[in-house]
């Protein structure tokens, strides 16, 4: 095995051609993956606040709070909640967003981005308890009330959130920890609600819009402080909010009977897609991994159906008879040096991208360290398998030309259709579920959030399987080819 | 250097067919060490398809072949027991000469050294570092030898080497073989003209329709086709021919002044001419050339010395 590698690494190195493809691969791959991003005119956007796991946030709602020490209660009824959406830039209807809130919230401090626990009635999905962003929980039970009492109840670091539909009998819907909050936090009521999802006929486009919450009293025990009314109550815009209809501003009015707010904003991750337009996702810089792919594809392919063309193969598996072991190293092959190309190039292009988006004032959702480390070997592997695929159909269909247009039309067309909209998100999912180009998953950087309405398609960075599937599907594929190789390969006559 | 059971190559019983083609119809020969065996035959008779069931590159449908004993791809860095020239043409056009028997080189455990003595070997130094696609005919039929050679095999197998190159290259391909074989390697040759292997194989294996039609000497070859007839050319042709009768050789007048003689040696026939004092200008044996060996065994009832295999006589006592 070690002979044959070797001599395959001999055949690869001495058609100079071969080298010099690889490092076109990489060269193209850093390009085309600056080329795209750097093109756009920079602008000056603020960074997003970041939440506590280091993601981007939306951190802007309408609170009316007052500072509350200790262990302690706070239980409210929710009245009601409705909402204004912008139908067009002028003109504004009622409605009322999916993911609309309005609830008790106890957060660490004013500051955008800080650790909260939140239960709250939401515009469709019942009664949630959410916390620190990403987590949310729904309340149990199936028929949601319209005008639920909410508490949440503290305990040191453990938050419980309870609800009823009668303010006497309770449900706990879950708990939160705010590990290590300060003894003093900002408790109190809040409504926010994300830009309204409207078909517009040629996809999902998103409006203001803004909820009104009436409360009932506020009723504190425990440690806190009792005591209805106002007292030591203050209240407005909390951070940015973003957008509001025509005509609708955030506010509060107070009242024995209760609060009453509007306000528009939200209190969840960013997403990447038309909903927030928060960012760029950093996996945009690796645009370009479909060209260093198709190099792969091309010198995978050459390796095998290339000597079936010259006769060459004839010499290959005279001197090697054990022909498993000559397509197990020429796979060998393409796989590391793919494997290199595909590492270089993702950690070449993914800094500098990074760097030169933010000098221009770009947004970049933020990824943690182990993220960036799963794209530049994730991309290594997908040259990798690129490179395998192309060995492996190269010997089964012996032809090049065929071998390269049937990797296209299944790798790199699937995706390229997928990622630019070509396609409806409907059948862009599809195909990267079902064909090779499922790989390219692997790339992607921005969790899905069910707590958050957005466009989920592969356009906007979101890949319809998780990065590692994605990948083992990739794989499958390349393991179904070299097996069928193998088996014809030791199978025919050259 | 001394090769033995080592260097055979055997090949026995060996079958293959190509959709309705029968490529091979037991194809039984054995190539043994020391000497070159001419592998000859029409195009289409099965020359290239043995070579490369010997190879391990067709799997016959039945029937084997053996490399001193084992089959080919059962070897451990097979070019080191066997060299084979198969298609000259077989190269990556764009890697050097030098390279292309580099990664053989590497293939095989054998060191780059090798690589630039059979280069020399073949004459190909000064081209070593030129691309191979730049080549000749003639330069890949030598650089498919320092291939087969690079192993230094106890056997090799060249398929149609003389293809493609100039009447030097010929010369020198002919000694070659022949320097190949006096080093006591196994060396099996296959051509499709008979006259190339004329001077250049000690030993034929002619084959027709994917089987042995004979396997023989040159010599006994030429003395089986030939019959053994001497033309005597004389003025006296009479008396030559009655003299010749005499002592119980046939004879008949095939000229003026030339009288054919069959049964009998061009010695004994100038030993009874200069007894008896018969004037004559010339005596020689009427040899055939391999190649009209070669139609002679295919379309005649050809029959000598049992060295004509079973299927020949098959096919005889089926015409």
């Amino acid at each position: 095995m070690r002979r044959a590698l070797h001599a395959e690494w001999t055949k690869f190195r001495t058609v100079r051609a071969r080298p010099l493809a690889l490092l076109g691969a990489v060269l193209a791959t850093v390009l085309i993956g600056l080329l795209g991003t750097a093109s756009r005119g920079g602008g000056a956007a603020p960074a997003p606040p970041l939440g506590p796991g280091g993601e981007a946030v939306s951190d802007g709602f309408t609170f009316v709070h007052r500072t509350l020490d200790g262990d302690g209660s706070i239980t409210v009824r929710v009245r009601s909640l409705t909402g204004e959406i912008a139908e067009t830039p002028t003109r504004t209807v009622p409605g009322l967003a999916s993911w609309s809130k309005a609830g008790i919230i106890v957060k660490e401090g004013l500051t955008s981005g800080s650790r909260y626990a939140a239960l709250m009635l939401t515009g469709a999905h019942g009664v949630r308890m959410q916390h620190d962003f990403t987590q949310d929980t729904a309340a149990p039970g199936s028929s949601p009330d319209a005008q639920p009492w909410l508490r949440l109840v503290r305990a040191g670091d453990l938050i419980t959130g309870y609800v009823s539909a009668d303010g006497a009998a309770w449900t706990e819907v879950g708990t939160a920890t705010l590990r290590g909050a300060p003894t003093t936090l900002q408790a109190g009521l809040f409504v926010a609600t994300p830009a309204a999802a409207q078909n517009t006929g040629t996809g999902i486009g998103f409006a203001p819009a803004a909820a009104t919450a009436a409360f009932g009293p506020v009723e504190l025990h425990g440690g806190w402080p009792s005591g209805a009314g106002a007292g030591g109550w203050t209240g407005g815009q909390l951070g940015d909010a973003g957008g509001y209809p025509p005509g609708v501003r955030a506010g509060y009015t107070s009242a024995a009977s209760g609060f009453t707010l509007s306000g528009a904003g939200d209190i969840a991750p960013l997403t990447g897609g038309q909903a927030t337009a928060g960012g760029i996702g950093v996996e945009r810089f690796l645009v370009g991994s479909f060209a260093g792919i198709l190099v792969l594809l091309v010198l995978g392919t050459l390796t095998t159906a290339g000597e079936y063309r010259s006769g060459l193969i004839r010499t290959t598996l005279a001197a090697n008879p054990r022909r498993g072991r000559v397509l197990a190293a020429k796979a060998c092959l393409l796989g590391v040096t793919g494997f290199a190309a595909g590492t270089i190039a993702a950690a070449v292009v993914l800094p500098i991208g990074m760097q030169g988006a933010r000098s221009s004032g770009f947004v970049l959702f933020p990824v943690a360290w182990t993220t960036e480390l799963r794209l530049v070997v994730g991309t290594g592997l997908l040259f990798a398998v690129a490179g395998v695929l192309g060995v492996a159909l190269g010997a089964v269909l012996r032809r090049g030309a065929t071998t390269v247009a049937v990797l296209v039309v299944a790798l790199v067309l699937p995706y390229l259709l997928a990622v630019s909209s070509a396609l409806p998100a409907g059948p862009a999912q599809w195909l990267l579920r079902l064909t090779p180009a499922a790989g390219f998953a692997i790339q992607q950087t921005l969790p899905q959030y069910l707590q958050v309405l957005d466009v989920y398609t592969p356009a906007n960075g979101y890949f319809p399987l998780t990065p590692w599937l994605g990948l083992a599907v990739l794989c499958g594929y390349a393991v179904t080819a070299l097996g069928l190789a193998w088996a014809l390969l030791r199978r025919r006559d050259v | 250097m001394e090769y033995d059971t080592g260097a055979m190559i055997e090949v026995i019983g060996l079958r293959k067919r190509f959709g309705t083609t029968i490529a091979l119809d037991g194809m039984t020969f054995t190539v043994r060490p020391g000497r070159v065996t001419g592998f000859v035959g029409p195009n289409g008779a099965g020359k290239s398809t043995t070579m490369r069931a010997v190879l391990g590159l067709d799997a016959p449908d039945a029937g084997r072949a053996l490399i001193g004993g084992e089959p080919y791809r059962s070897l451990r860095d097979p070019l080191t027991r066997v060299g084979a020239l198969l298609d000259a043409g077989a190269l990556q056009p764009s890697r050097t000469a030098r390279n292309h028997l580099l990664w053989l080189a590497h293939s095989q455990g054998i060191p780059a050294a090798r690589v630039d003595d059979v280069l020399a070997q073949v004459g190909l130094a000064d081209a070593a570092k030129r691309r191979a696609g730049g080549f000749s005919l003639g330069m890949r039929q030598r650089l498919g030898i320092a291939a087969a050679l690079l192993g230094d095999p106890p056997a090799l197998m060249l398929d149609e080497p003389f293809n493609g190159l100039d009447p030097d290259g010929i010369v020198w391909m002919r000694g070659f073989l022949a320097s190949l074989a006096a080093q006591g390697r196994a060396v099996l040759v296959s051509s499709h003209l008979m006259n190339e292997l004329q001077d250049t194989a000690d030993h034929l294996v002619v084959i027709g329709r994917g089987r042995v039609v004979a396997d023989a000497s040159v010599r006994e070859l030429l003395a089986a086709a030939s019959g053994r007839r001497v033309v005597l050319r004389t003025g006296a042709p009479a008396q030559a021919a009655e003299l010749l009768a005499r002592a119980g050789v046939e004879t008949s007048a095939t000229g003026p002044d030339t009288v054919t003689v069959t049964g009998t040696e061009a010695e004994r026939v100038v030993a009874l001419l200069v007894a008896a004092g018969v004037p004559f200008s010339e005596v020689r044996a009427d040899r055939v050339s391999l190649e009209e060996a070669y139609w002679a065994l295919t379309r005649d009832a050809v029959q000598y010395r049992g060295t004509v295999t079973q299927a020949a006589r098959d096919e005889e006592e089926a015409r």
